[in-house]
């Protein structure tokens, strides 16, 4: 008798178990964060070092940027939106932002943008023509070096 | 030196023409921009004290460019709501009645040596950098406000309202305050702040920036020869602007 009760119990939780992977594994039940990189290329650090630590970096460099005047470019905000800004949007907030989207599947709560700019302003540059940071910034990179650019997939 | 390490020979090459041949660079650069202009990655330092010299006698009465200069530079005004809207720098009248005598002048944050501002905060948000531009580090301000009540230039505002225009270079928010940053991101990039650019711009030149520390800089030597007053040099604050004809 036990034996029986035993055999249904397991068939029903491998029942239910199977259920379970069949419905993961269905499109369009879990919400994924829409990924999209509009300038693909290399990011600043390890795609793996970024997802765990991109919060930590970016908090660093904020306390560099305001009390020691340290504007080095590649773990700056305004940096991260100039890659990652939506083409269509220019933001990197919004449904499918590459930054809200991802915050929102984890339900992180970003309040970055309480007060920083989420849109890349290209146009602002331009306005005043190259700075000298970024003429010395060219000079520095001496033949036009960049790496090339690779295909970073989410 | 390798092209990883400082700039590549064929950078410094590129800088050491064109101070010879006095080529400028390309346009909008000027040579002595690079020479003041502060590496990225290096930090500020006490040996430069950023200052300002307002020469009343030139400001004009009725001339408003600093003012809505720092308003675009700095993303304010976008809420127009007058009576609660940031102020970073306000123009101020004033008339000796017993004389007549009327002059107009910018009032801003006058960067002191030794803020009330910073004294009074409970958290370390109101700070002083090393190169004396006060700030407020907005991360950690909780709204308090003990700050406006402590500066006697009435210098710093509340943000009331949430905001989404502001300029990319200068972040600012619902519920912290705030006030004149000096333009920092302007001058850690070798800049002047916007009101002094905008004043040079209308012919007036009534606002002279520069470093307080360096003896040879045009504020240094022009303080050195004219009388300068700081306001309410009583409180012995040491303000890094100073006001000339008043």
């Amino acid at each position: 008798m036990s034996h029986r009760i035993l055999r249904t119990l397991g068939l029903a939780v491998l029942a239910g178990l199977t259920f379970a992977a069949a419905n993961a594994a269905e499109p369009g039940r879990t919400p994924l964060p829409a990924i999209a990189i509009e300038k693909p290329g290399q990011c600043v650090e390890p795609k793996d070092v970024m997802r765990r630590d991109h919060m930590k970096l970016l908090k660093h460099q904020r306390d560099k940027t305001m009390h020691e005047g340290i504007r080095t470019k590649p773990h700056s905000l305004n940096e991260c939106i100039s890659c990652h800004a939506s083409r269509k949007t220019g933001s990197v907030t919004g449904d499918s932002g590459f930054c809200q989207s991802c915050h929102d599947y984890a339900a992180v709560k970003l309040d970055c943008w309480d007060c920083h700019q989420p849109k890349a302003k290209p146009a602002m540059q331009s306005q005043a023509g190259p700075s000298t940071r970024d003429l010395l910034d060219a000079m520095q990179r001496g033949r036009g070096g960049q790496e090339p650019a690779k295909e970073a997939k989410p | 030196m390798s092209d990883n390490n400082g700039i590549s020979r064929r950078g410094f090459m590129a800088i050491s023409a064109a101070t010879l041949g006095g080529i400028a660079l390309a346009p909008g650069i000027n040579l002595i921009e690079i020479a003041a202009a502060k590496p990225d990655a290096e930090g500020v330092t006490a040996k430069v004290r950023w200052g300002m010299l307002i020469d009343t006698t030139r400001c004009q009465t009725g001339c408003t460019d600093c003012v809505s200069a720092c308003g675009k530079e700095n993303g304010l005004g976008e809420v127009k709501k007058p009576r609660t809207d940031a102020q970073w720098i306000r123009k101020i009248d004033l008339k000796d009645l017993k004389t007549g005598r009327a002059l107009s002048l910018p009032m801003m944050c006058q960067h002191c040596a030794n803020p009330p501002c910073v004294d009074v905060c409970p958290t370390g948000a109101s700070f002083k950098r090393a190169d004396g531009i006060v700030l407020v580090d907005r991360h950690i301000c909780i709204g308090c406000r003990y700050c406006m009540m402590a500066c006697p230039y009435k210098a710093r505002s509340f943000v009331h309202e949430p905001h989404t225009d502001q300029n990319p270079e200068v972040p600012r928010g619902q519920g912290c305050v705030e006030g004149c940053t000096l333009c920092v991101h302007r001058v850690d990039r070798g800049g002047k702040p916007a009101c002094v650019e905008a004043c040079a711009a209308a012919g007036h030149n009534a606002m002279l920036f520069g470093d307080l520390n360096d003896p040879a800089s045009d504020i240094s030597k022009r303080i050195k020869e004219v009388a300068t007053t700081q306001v309410r040099a009583d409180l012995r604050l040491d303000t890094g602007v100073r006001y000339q004809g008043i």
